[in-house]
């Protein structure tokens, strides 16, 4: 890669000169360490494995740190990841580290679903570094970057092969992050079982086209040691941040009753070349690699299905914003076609409770006529029979009248004609 | 193969508290290690650095370069021509090249403005120039936001602009002021007294002052300029480095001996001008600025601040332009006056 890079240089019209003095600019490198130190560093590990695998303690033993947290339960309903940054400082260098565990991968009976919420997870990291990049004013120098960098898969010490939750899960994971696989809590495998364990997985991983994380070869200073490393992988580690007195110094270590596994002892585990690769040797590659060809290959994707398209080189000034204004104003046209939509059914709504409304009042109104005209026809019944009655009270009213004129009347024409009347009446009887 | 078994005290800030933790035990990690990754990338991938020189002919600006880098650099050292013609325009000449020091590569960009200043008639002189810078940040923005991109951006944009002041030991003509004025807002200006053989140090001090006065008196921030100081230990450093600005320079690329040492120096009849003796002259000063220290940080200044405004206007641009096409009133502000 270097001399592809000269050759490139030189091929776009630079000549090498040679300098006859010191001029000074070999101080570059440490200017621009000097400006990193003084910015800080920032490392996101992601952690994949079933619950006591030991990732935490993993981790603990790593970094030489109690970080927080209680052993997660078995019955989570789903697979969530939780995250802590923990600020970390060692000489003049600081680095601020992520650790994001998957809570609950495994545990589920049906575990179709369990790599989505990872894939989820490491979108939406990239996404969010992408909108800050998109940003018209952005502070990309100071955006402190949670892009998870390197992948650690924890394997269950099975000593046959590969579950297929895990080859699914990785063959997901593959284009995303940077992928090493570590046999967790290894002690349980014996040394010939463990050589076996190693080259199934190694091939299985090939056969099913999993892409792992390969430590890079092409610098000289580091080649040797990666490509050894590369090797050995997966990393068989023990982790423990108990220590054990051996010989006279206090080591981390497991202890039996048969035996201590010494966590640093490379005869015994992985774990000095795990943390030589992932930290001491291939840290900042790990973060190149995440930026340059993962973060890339999302922006691209996303970038396509939202609809932009690198045009020919006379159309080309900002096809992306035009795009994205395109794209915004058919939004807003489709929101406020939405918005109408909805308006009008509202509206008819209203109208239709309003035509229901106004049945309700006519019928009210027209039982009211009924009422109403039954009480008046009730009404002048009752005045007729009340007429009738009036004048029969008359009527009879004007027969007592008359009767008692002709009561009179024969009382004034002699008392004779009422004895005759009398006499008559008696001898009619 | 490198593991180190000495312990190591570890502290952590006490600041926030939901997620700060301690190092408790003292074993050493290696997070330091990420130290020597760093420069081992930046080693192989090498560096680029691009300075453009701005002056009247005579100043001796190709001189200056080929001694800053100790190799014949200029454009006049690489397309030698026999009489060297004053263009009836300004034309930007820019010429790349491939340096090398204790395994550091790096790709140096000089980019010349021959005519700029020559004519009888210099108004506007300075918007070829503009225009080149702006076409820089245009590129390196049409880059970025391609949806294919390079894996490494090619970084054309200009770093930094070595303005060369003739010795008058007056004060700034309005050329001077005019161009310092306009450029200081888009890139890194260091303006520099050229020929400073012709002052002495009296002179040279008055001088300077006056500069600095005119110079604060029409608004110019030259490079360090005093908001984009880090810190207080930066604007310490960048505060001694204001005080002594436009350093009075001179330019050599011929050794002499003096005093049994064979140094690069202009010699005359009353005697040998040392180029890198700051008794002398300031080049030395201007060497250590440029390139010893100040480098990286010049380049993040382009990256991080100048390049960042101009992709803002021109984003903004662009979106009123489709805005008002699409009958909606625009809220932005207008676009930067050249």
């Amino acid at each position: 890669m270097a001399s592809t890079e000269i050759a490139r240089q030189a091929g776009e019209g630079a000549r090498a000169v040679p300098l006859s003095g010191h001029v000074g600019f070999d101080s570059m490198p440490d200017q621009l360490v000097n400006k990193s130190v003084n910015h800080g560093f920032c490392f996101n590990i992601l952690c994949v494995g079933e619950t006591g695998l030991g990732k935490s303690t993993l981790m603990d033993t790593l970094f030489n740190t109690k970080f927080e947290g209680e052993p997660t339960q078995h019955n989570q309903p789903g697979v969530t990841l939780k995250s802590n940054t923990y600020e970390l400082q060692e000489s003049n260098v600081r680095l601020k580290l992520t650790m994001v565990n998957t809570v609950g991968f495994g545990d589920q009976i049906n575990k179709e679903d369990s790599y989505k919420s990872i894939v989820e997870f490491i979108d939406a990291q990239f996404e969010a570094y992408l909108q800050e990049e998109l940003k018209i004013k952005r502070t990309l120098h100071s955006y402190h970057d949670t892009r998870i960098h390197a992948c650690l898969y924890f394997i269950a010490p099975t000593g046959h092969s590969l579950k297929s939750l895990d080859l699914v899960t990785m063959k997901k994971l593959d284009s995303k992050v940077n992928i090493i696989p570590i046999i967790a809590k290894s002690d349980a495998i014996s040394k010939s079982e463990l050589a076996k364990f190693k080259i199934k997985i190694t091939s299985e991983l090939v056969s099913n086209g999993v892409q792992i994380y390969q430590f890079p070869t092409d610098d000289e200073s580091v080649a040797e040691i990666n490509s050894t490393m590369n090797s050995h992988l997966p990393f068989a580690v023990v982790g423990s941040t108990e220590e054990v007195k051996i010989g006279n110094k206090m080591v981390k270590a497991r202890q039996y009753p048969w035996g201590t596994v010494q966590v640093e002892n490379e005869n015994h585990c992985d774990f000095v070349k795990l943390r030589e690769m992932l930290i001491r040797v291939n840290m900042e590659d790990l973060r190149e690699q995440t930026h340059t060809r993962h973060y890339e290959l999302y922006r691209r994707c996303k970038l396509e299905e939202m609809g932009f398209k690198d045009t020919d080189p006379d159309s080309k000034p900002f096809s992306l914003q035009e795009t994205y204004e395109a794209k915004r104003n058919e939004f807003m046209g489709e929101l406020q076609k939405k918005e109408e939509e909805m308006r009008q059914m509202f509206v008819q709504r209203v109208k239709e409770k309003e035509a229901e409304l106004k049945e309700a009042e006519k019928e009210l109104h027209e039982k009211f006529d009924r009422l109403k005209k039954l009480h008046q026809d009730e009404k002048k019944k009752l005045e007729e029979k009340k007429k009738a009655l009036d004048d029969e009270v008359n009527t009879f009213k004007q027969k007592k009248t008359a009767a008692e004129l002709l009561l009179n009347q024969a009382q004034q024409a002699g008392g004779s004609t009422t004895l005759k009347r009398d006499k008559e009446r008696k001898n009619f009887f | 193969a490198q593991c180190f078994e000495f312990p190591l005290p570890c502290y952590s800030s006490p600041i926030s508290f939901s997620f700060i933790n301690h190092l408790v035990d003292f074993s050493y990690v290696g997070i330091d290690a990420i130290l020597e990754q760093m420069r081992r990338k930046a080693m192989k991938q090498g560096f680029e650095l691009n300075i453009m020189v701005v002056g009247q002919s005579g100043l001796g600006k190709s001189t200056l370069m080929n001694t800053l880098f100790k190799s014949k650099v200029s454009r006049k050292s690489v397309l030698a021509t026999s009489q060297e013609k004053i263009p009836k325009t300004i034309e930007i000449k820019s010429i790349s090249h491939d340096i090398e020091e204790k395994g550091v590569r790096m790709k140096l960009t000089v980019i010349d403005t021959p005519g700029f200043g020559d004519q009888i008639n210099n108004e506007n002189c300075w918007q070829p120039i503009m225009k080149f810078i702006n076409d820089q940040y245009e590129a390196y923005l049409q880059e970025e936001i391609n949806i294919n991109r390079k894996k490494r951006i090619p970084d054309s944009r200009v770093h930094c602009c070595i303005y060369f002041i003739p010795p008058t030991g007056h004060c700034l003509r309005p050329l001077d002021v005019e161009f310092m004025k306009r450029l200081s807002k888009v890139v890194n200006i260091v303006p520099v007294i050229a020929k400073a053989d012709t002052l002495t140090l009296e002179e040279r001090d008055f001088f300077k002052k006056k500069i600095r006065e005119e110079l604060r008196s029409n608004g110019i921030d030259v490079y360090p300029q005093k908001e984009f100081d880090e810190d207080a230990e930066d604007r310490m450093i960048n505060e001694k480095i204001r005080e002594m600005i436009p350093f009075a320079v001179v330019g050599s690329d011929q050794e002499y001996q003096v005093n049994g040492r064979r140094l690069l120096g202009r010699k005359t009849k009353w005697g040998t001008i040392e180029v890198e003796n700051i008794a002398h002259c300031e080049f030395a000063y201007l060497r250590d600025l440029l390139i010893r220290t100040h480098m990286q940080n010049i380049k993040d200044i382009t990256s991080s601040i100048h390049y960042e405004m101009y992709r803002v206007r021109r984003l903004n641009e662009s979106n009123t332009a489709v805005t008002q096409a699409n009958g909606i009133p625009e809220h932005h502000l207008s676009a930067h006056e050249m």
